[in-house]
């Protein structure tokens, strides 16, 4: 998928993963962090079953931007390092992708700490 | 007599129903699923930078723009912008990858008056660990499973 289309499948299965976790939220007792584990191991099952990657194919950033795609990034590490370093590749791999993002948000959540003040 | 008022109560309450606006789960549904895409719209917008302007494949440029969003929300969070924001999109918010460095972000304000180390750090993670640990642990499950039986 390249150009335009690409725009269209981001927006739509970007926003019906949303709308997935909004009608868990509405119409179960479930908490938002509840909602937010049950994607992300939802993501990691998804992979495993080898249906998220043709997913980021299809949908680009509608699939990689959604909290998924974090279970999805856990299992892809994971997977790749045994090929390497065999059971153990288990555990050495499986933050290799998604260090990127968690590195990202502690760096970036410890500097607006230092630079703004709570509000409301 | 009470019967009639009983049928009329009946009548009022259909007739209710047929002046209420939508039941907000499906104004929240619409809301997130607008919101949310237009999230992913901007990251495959971001992503597509990488790729044109700064010669990425469409694999590496995934996380760079992760790094990216999160900066954006982070920021947005600090200013007090994200929040507002969250309180019309609901899930389309929080279920993006912003929303997770927004939970990250906004723990740590809150706690800051209790210090950078048992307030900002011991806080950060209050309502994204669960994530990272629950993740974490199917990632491993099901990558064992594939171990095993795809065998890579």
């Amino acid at each position: 998928m390249t150009g335009v289309w690409l725009f269209v499948t981001a927006f739509v299965v970007g926003g019906l993963i949303c709308v997935v976790g909004q009608l868990l939220m509405d119409l179960t007792k479930l908490t938002p962090a509840h909602v937010m584990t049950l994607l992300v191991v939802a993501g990691a099952v998804l992979d495993g079953l080898g249906l998220y990657d043709p997913l980021i194919r299809f949908a680009g950033a509608g699939a990689t931007v959604p909290i998924t795609s974090f279970g999805n990034a856990l299992v892809d590490g994971a997977i790749a390092d045994t090929r390497q370093y065999g059971l153990l590749g288990l555990i050495t791999g499986i933050f290799e992708v998604t260090s990127a993002g968690i590195s990202a948000a502690i760096l970036f959540g410890f500097l607006a700490a230092l630079a703004f003040r709570a509000r409301g | 007599m009470s019967v009639k008022m009983a049928s009329d109560k009946a009548r009022y309450k259909s007739f209710l129903k047929t002046r209420q606006p939508g039941r907000p789960w499906f104004r929240n549904a619409i809301r997130a699923f607008l919101a949310g895409g237009s999230v992913c719209l901007v990251g495959q917008g971001v992503q597509e930078t990488f790729v044109h302007f700064f010669h990425f494949s469409e694999k590496t440029a995934g996380n760079p723009t992760v790094a990216i969003l999160i900066f954006v929300s982070s920021l947005l969070t600090g200013l007090g912008v994200y929040d507002r924001f969250g309180q019309w999109a609901g899930a389309g918010s929080s279920v993006p990858v912003t929303g997770f460095a927004n939970s990250i972000t906004s723990a740590a304000l809150e706690h800051k008056t209790e210090g950078y180390v048992a307030g900002v750090g011991a806080n950060m993670f209050r309502v994204a660990g669960p994530v990272i640990v629950f993740g974490v642990v199917a990632a491993f499950f099901v990558g064992l499973a594939r171990y095993l039986f795809v065998s890579g």
